[in-house]
């Protein structure tokens, strides 16, 4: 694209308004899609971040009408959209709601889209370009690009004058063959700078923050070492259980459902290299070197944990155990808890441990990265001063409550040296109160700009399949039932004995 | 929660702000900058529920300052705001009635949070050169609004006395006309613009700011025109690129919508509201350092008015001419 005139770097007001296109989702009638993807869709239309000619398409196998469609999306964007709605929006918006009836695997249908996008592309002046977001279950990625690329809606002549591109979200794959199967599927229909993997992690504005925390300040990056930082803790807990998510979460366990993405990526961030600059080139190669240099402890069995949910009451409801969770084979060997402890082998990070834990049914939903330092020796301050201070740690709360604590000594009042454990807090929500964008919103709006830096690449999906794989053959070889923990409880005994091992323990989040 | 201090000084404001902290909590934490509202002699509310609404992106402390000279009795009265009065700010309202008045900046500078920045605002008429004014010189950002200035002839002033960190109302209301025509350049086809029209009211200097930034990027010949008549739209009308290939055409049609024209597509509906002044004042808060974008189309426009046929009086039309 030609330099334009009217952009220049001493201008940072302007916003980037996204360019004609139309954005077609496969499998409209999911939660997702009316929880999350609609509203974003409207919530950019009122933030005047979408162009005028913009279309959204609707592919499902429901036997609606375009005004069927456009009342499901209207109703979706009263109650989850996070701006307030304004009659000229929707109006605006809904000019450009269209929906095609069909099977993914049903040719006449992909006809019937083909028809509807050129349409668009000359009433509403979409301009041939068009996102297809595939909010679908895994199995049918292929079929789908398959006949996107059969019905020409998709080809990968390149093109100055309009685009194409695709969105998926995960699973990438369930290990690292399946997932370089499913990257080659698709790259045999869109390039590879034209496939956006949505993991929504990163779109959240605390995520992006890591990288502003260490990058923009002077005071954090000495300490953000081996000589200071003594291990880093990366937590992402659930509350709920699987649910009906049952028949899907059987064989796929909490591992593969959030380490390999959700936590690998959070690992990278904070363990990561400065880049050179911001953009999605340089971002990925420092985050695919660190993926790169991610080396798991020789035994296994001592650097891994897992287990079940059990049944039981749960902050005053009773809840099932997840062998008893309805359509779940009652002797599936699939964990709902999973924690890992990793090194990065790079100079900066030598002998640091980094421990992971995801599971369901834990005491809070919270995810959060905890960076514990080094145990000041204590010489100043008598031992029994100081029994009620633990080490300095750094937490980036990613969700809920989003902010940055620093825990740190302070002086008990009075006259005795007395030390104990204070905290500083940073809350997003006090100082700055407007509530940042939905990650989705930025996602989205990234996707149509062809704007990168935020999804990942095959390359980071390989190599963390890489790390994981492993884990999973050894966890594959072992027999017999997974412990169970009480729901509510930060866990197996499992997790808490990785720790013990090494003389830590878990941070309460 | 508002709370009346008649005949008081600075130090007693800043103690009560600070038992009031401890009291109730609220206020304590995370003010990005303190906002002085230079609201002349009376009490424009407009301009504080504006200044509270922006708090929600950017907490700050507002002080409002109202100066009456003219009263023979030396007096401060002041009045705070927490809590649901105050958005997600916190109002100090100083009124300084005679000799008080001679010390404005002595006034603020008690009240001004420490190490954040300081932004003063004239909703009303300000000084003609913001910089070397008393309040101004503290401030790191100093915010004009030419629409809301009985200005005349006086406009060419703004030319000559700018200082890094000045900003105009004016400009801000453009920014939504200048994303729009930004991103029809960011399209196809790729072509050079070889003219550009502006049409809009005489007494909005957003009109001639707009025009000149779009000379000074494409650098080709650009008008600024003023129809007389009966359009009801005030304010900004239309902009006209010429290319080649026929002419892209942004114009506002009633207060909230625009059309955009462009060569083999359909008329595309813009939804293009008036800005609020809370909104504009919002977009003027996320950057504090200087607008060089917003020096240079002073500058240029300055240029212009004096190279061409722009005449003597500050409303009258222009054009530019390139070789």
């Amino acid at each position: 694209m030609p330099h334009n005139p009217l952009r220049s770097p001493d201008d940072p007001r302007l916003s980037r308004i996204a360019g004609p296109s139309a954005l077609v989702i496969f499998g409209v009638t999911g939660d997702l899609s009316r929880k999350k993807l609609m509203p974003a869709v409207y919530d950019l239309a009122n933030r005047g971040l979408l162009p005028p000619g913009f279309a959204l398409v609707g592919f499902a196998r429901r036997d609606w009408a375009d005004r069927d469609f456009a009342e499901i999306v209207h109703d979706a964007v009263r109650k989850y959209a996070r701006t307030p709605f304004r009659e000229e929006t929707w109006r605006q918006l809904a000019q450009g709601i269209r929906f095609v009836q069909g099977r993914f695997d049903d040719p006449a249908a992909y006809e019937r889209l083909r028809d509807t996008v050129a349409t668009l592309d000359r009433e509403r002046g979409t301009m041939g370009n068009h996102a297809f977001y595939l909010s679908i279950p895994p199995r049918s990625f292929p079929e789908v690009a398959r006949e996107l690329s059969r019905s020409r809606l998709v080809d990968r002549e390149p093109d100055d004058a309009r685009w194409r591109r695709v969105i998926i979200e995960k699973p990438f794959g369930h290990d690292l063959a399946s997932a370089q199967v499913l990257g080659e599927t698709l790259e045999r229909v869109f390039p590879p700078e034209s496939i956006f993997r949505i993991d929504h992690y990163l779109g959240k504005e605390t995520v992006q923050n890591i990288l502003s925390l260490r990058f923009a300040n002077t005071m954090y990056e000495p300490l953000w070492n081996r000589n200071y930082v003594d291990h880093v803790q990366i937590t992402m807990a659930e509350d709920i259980g699987v649910g009906g998510r049952a028949g899907y979460y059987d064989g796929v366990g909490a591992a593969r459902d959030v380490i390999q993405n959700h936590l690998l990526q959070l690992l990278a961030l904070t363990a990561m290299e400065e880049p050179i600059s911001l953009s999605a080139e340089h971002l990925r190669a420092e985050k695919e070197k660190v993926l790169e240099a991610v080396r798991l402890p020789e035994e296994l069995d001592r650097a891994t944990a897992r287990g079940q949910y059990a049944g039981g009451w749960q902050g005053g409801e009773r809840v099932r155990s997840f062998l008893d969770e309805e359509g779940m084979d009652p002797r599936s060997r699939t964990e709902t808890y999973a924690a890992l402890k990793l090194f990065v082998n790079t100079r900066r990070w030598a002998g640091v441990p980094f421990y992971l834990r995801t599971g369901k049914r834990l005491g809070r939903r919270v995810t959060e990265i905890a960076v514990v330092f080094r145990k000041e020796p204590g010489e100043l301050f008598g031992k029994s001063d100081t029994t009620e201070q633990g080490s300095n740690a750094l937490v980036i709360r990613v969700q809920p409550d989003e902010g940055i604590t620093i825990r740190f000594g302070a002086k008990v009042p009075g006259t005795a040296a007395r030390v104990r454990d204070v905290t500083m807090d940073f809350g997003y929500g006090n100082a700055f109160t407007e509530a940042s964008p939905e990650a989705y919103e930025r996602l989205i709006l990234d996707v149509l700009l062809g704007d990168a830096p935020l999804f990942p690449q095959q390359r980071e999906v390989e190599l963390s399949w890489r790390i994981l794989d492993p884990v999973e053959a050894h966890w594959a070889e072992q027999t017999g039932q997974l412990e169970q923990y009480a729901p509510g409880s930060w866990g197996p005994l499992a997790g808490d004995a990785l720790l013990a091992r090494d003389g830590r323990t878990w941070r309460r989040p | 929660m508002i709370e009346q201090m008649p005949g008081t000084t600075i130090s007693a404001v800043t103690r009560r702000l600070v038992t009031m902290r401890q009291e109730s909590g609220v206020s304590a934490l995370g003010r990005v900058l303190t906002l002085v509202i230079a609201a002349g002699d009376e009490l424009d509310e407009a301009a504080v529920v504006a200044a509270n609404t922006a708090s929600n992106e950017h907490p700050m402390r507002v002080v409002v300052l109202l100066t009456r000279e003219d009263v023979d009795d030396a007096r401060l009265d002041a009045e705070i705001r927490v809590g649901a009065d105050a958005g997600a700010s916190d109002v100090v309202v100083l009124r300084a009635y005679g000799e008080v008045c001679s010390g404005v900046e002595s006034l603020v500078t008690g009240l001004l949070l420490p190490d954040a920045p300081v932004v003063v605002w004239w909703p009303g008429n300000a000084p003609a050169n913001p910089g070397e004014s008393p309040l101004g010189r503290i401030a790191q950002r100093r915010i004009v609004d030419s629409a809301a200035m009985t200005l005349g002839p006086d406009v060419d002033r703004r030319f000559t006395g700018y200082t890094p960190g000045d900003t105009d109302l004016a400009w801000t209301r453009v920014t939504r006309w200048r994303e729009h025509l930004a991103a029809i350049l960011d399209q196809p086809p790729y072509e050079g613009v070889v003219s550009v029209e502006v049409v809009g009211a005489a007494e909005s200097l957003s009109t001639q700011l707009l025009a000149a930034w779009l000379d000074l990027a494409i650098e080709a010949p650009t008008t600024c025109r003023f129809p007389v008549g009966d359009d009801p739209v005030e304010g900004l009308r239309s902009v006209t690129l010429s290319r080649p290939s026929g002419e892209a055409v942004l114009a506002r049609e009633t207060r909230s919508e625009a059309e955009l024209r462009l060569p083999g597509q359909p008329l595309h509906r813009i939804s293009l509201p008036r800005r609020s002044l809370s909104e504009c004042l919002a977009e003027e808060l996320r950057r504090l350092d200087e607008d060089v974008m917003y020096r240079r189309v002073l500058e240029r426009l300055g240029h212009i008015r004096s190279q061409t046929n722009a005449g003597t009086g500050w409303m009258s039309e222009w054009s530019t001419v390139y070789e």
